[in-house]
């Protein structure tokens, strides 16, 4: 353990001289700069929408499930009647923490965006709404329908199941393509770095040989390319964050209505998630770059 | 020092080398010679580590190189200097840097800053080339700062392959001294060369043996050479 935090702060640090024994590489340096920055900036956007599309399903599910509906379907006269019966039974059932009668003026409003301003509500066999709100034991909807049928015969009641599944569902296909996007990210910078880290140890067979011959160890040789390699994907993968969380706090605010794209923005303590993006990309790169060079020093006298 | 016992080396298509027993005592001096191809290197490759035997043994300051891991092998070439015919440095520094990369690969570099290494350079004749890149380096020059490299770590064993092979016969007569004098403070000498005047020069100043290879095996050559 004490070894290895020795060696973390080395690599950190960095061995001044370890660094020169590895010529400098100017154009393929900066390609994987480049590219990982570039796969952060898309981490930022797949760990984005992964989050998005868990709290949307979450909030989907949370919500509309603790509600259901109650349309009161009867001509005019017998409607105030329906809805009086109609709450008295939803107070005594069970489950059910409040139930409200929506007001003329409540309809109105949601009606509104359809309809416009002007319309005469009560002119119009509009069915009355009871919001029901459940509480945490749930109710038994198919008692409740039931026990309406019997007793308020236009009463419908409505429990969201039946379009709140496939909003669910899709909501968690999205945050599931969101995670093997990031996945794949992943993936494609450790693939990335270890075709970069090949190419530069083929490209210094020749240093290799001669640090061999004047008797550097393997994990000498291999730590002057990993500290180079993690550091790159490392400061390119910040840029690439950084860049991205820009676009991310530019992106037009449009909290006023609900909609997807508000939703995509990280909330909260979730923008941690897109910090931990660099310090992955470096993990990854230590990785992969120290499996490139153990197997390619393996193969050398 | 260096022990090789019933060794055979083969490259695949027969074997070079074959039932070959040697033993490199402490503060030796050796020439290996023989026709090109004969397995000059292969057998100086055999001496550090660099190639494993194909049969017999081959014992490294006592210890069978076949159970030795890399890092086993690293810690064996600090301890004996290899010069090259084809000596390869590092390009991109100069010549003191290369110099000092055996004491920089093991973690030693701070002892480079007293005054060894303007001692070895000059020895070497390099003082005023310390700062040069290896590429602006003479076939000499880039001998003899092989050799300083090979014997900056004070090593038991020095191991030089054609050390003269590119240079003029005034050059590999100064390296050949400092090889001597090498050998005079304690370090066992192999030299690798096709050269016999170099040996005959050599025999003038000290003791040494010639080992020739010949039929895949190693004689000791006659006191004729």
């Amino acid at each position: 353990m004490i070894a290895n935090m020795k060696y973390l702060r080395g690599l950190i640090a960095g061995d001044r001289q370890a660094d020169r024994v590895v010529p400098p590489s100017g154009f393929t340096a900066q390609l994987t700069l480049f590219a990982a920055a570039a796969m952060a900036f898309l981490a930022v956007f797949a760990l984005a929408l992964s989050l998005a599309a868990g709290r949307l399903a979450d909030r989907w599910g949370d919500e509309l499930a603790r509600s259901a509906t109650l349309r009161i379907v009867a001509p005019l006269d017998q409607r105030q009647a329906q809805t009086d019966a109609a709450l008295r039974i939803l107070e005594t059932t069970k489950g059910v923490a409040s139930a409200r009668a929506l007001t003329d003026a409540d309809q109105q409003a949601l009606l509104e965006p359809w309809f416009g301003p002007d319309l005469a509500l009560d002119t119009l066999p509009v069915p009355r709404l009871i919001e029901v709100i459940e509480n945490d034991e749930g109710m038994d909807a198919a008692g409740l329908r039931l026990r309406l049928a019997a007793e308020v015969p236009g009463a419908v009641l409505d429990d969201h199941s039946r379009w709140r599944k496939p909003l669910i569902d899709a909501a968690g296909r999205l945050r599931m393509l969101g995670w093997i996007s990031t996945l794949l990210i992943a993936a494609a910078v450790a693939a990335m770095i270890t075709l970069a880290a090949q190419a530069a140890l083929a490209a210094n067979a020749q240093v290799i040989a001669v640090l061999r011959l004047v008797g550097a160890t393997d994990d000498y040789i291999a730590q002057a390319f990993i500290r180079r390699f993690t550091l790159r994907a490392l400061s390119g993968a910040a840029v690439g964050t950084g860049v991205g969380l820009i676009a991310m706090v530019l992106m037009p605010d449009a909290s006023d209505a609900p909609g997807f794209l508000t939703e995509l923005a990280y909330q909260g303590v979730h923008w941690i998630f897109p910090l931990l993006i660099p310090v992955l990309a470096g993990a990854v790169a230590f990785a992969a770059t120290g499996t490139a060079a153990r197997r390619t020093l393996r193969e050398l006298a | 020092m260096i022990e090789l016992e019933n060794v055979a080396y083969s490259y695949g298509g027969g074997e070079l080398l074959s039932d070959i027993s040697l033993k490199l005592a402490p503060g030796s001096f050796h020439f290996l010679t023989g026709p090109s191809g004969a397995g000059k290197t292969t057998l100086m490759k055999l001496c550090y580590g660099a190639l494993l035997p194909t049969a017999g043994h081959v014992r490294l300051f006592g210890a069978d190189v076949r159970g030795l891991d890399r890092d086993d092998i690293a810690q064996i070439r600090r301890r004996v200097g290899v010069v090259h015919q084809d000596v390869k440095f590092l390009d991109h520094l100069g010549v003191s840097e290369n110099v000092c990369l055996p004491l920089t690969v093991s973690g030693r570099h701070a002892e480079a800053a007293n005054g060894d290494l303007d001692e070895l350079l000059s020895w070497v004749g390099l003082t005023n080339r310390a700062d040069a890149l290896p590429p602006e380096l003479s076939g000499g020059e880039r001998q003899r700062a092989a050799l300083a490299r090979a014997v900056i770590m004070s090593p038991d064993v020095v191991l030089a392959d054609e050390p003269t092979g590119n240079i003029d016969w005034e050059m590999s007569q100064r390296l050949l001294r400092l090889l001597i004098e090498l050998n005079k403070m304690g370090k066992t000498v192999l030299i690798a060369t096709h050269d016999l005047s170099l040996i005959r020069a050599t025999k003038a100043h000290v003791q040494a043996r010639v080992l020739r290879i010949a039929n895949r095996r190693v004689q000791l050559a006659g006191a004729d050479l």
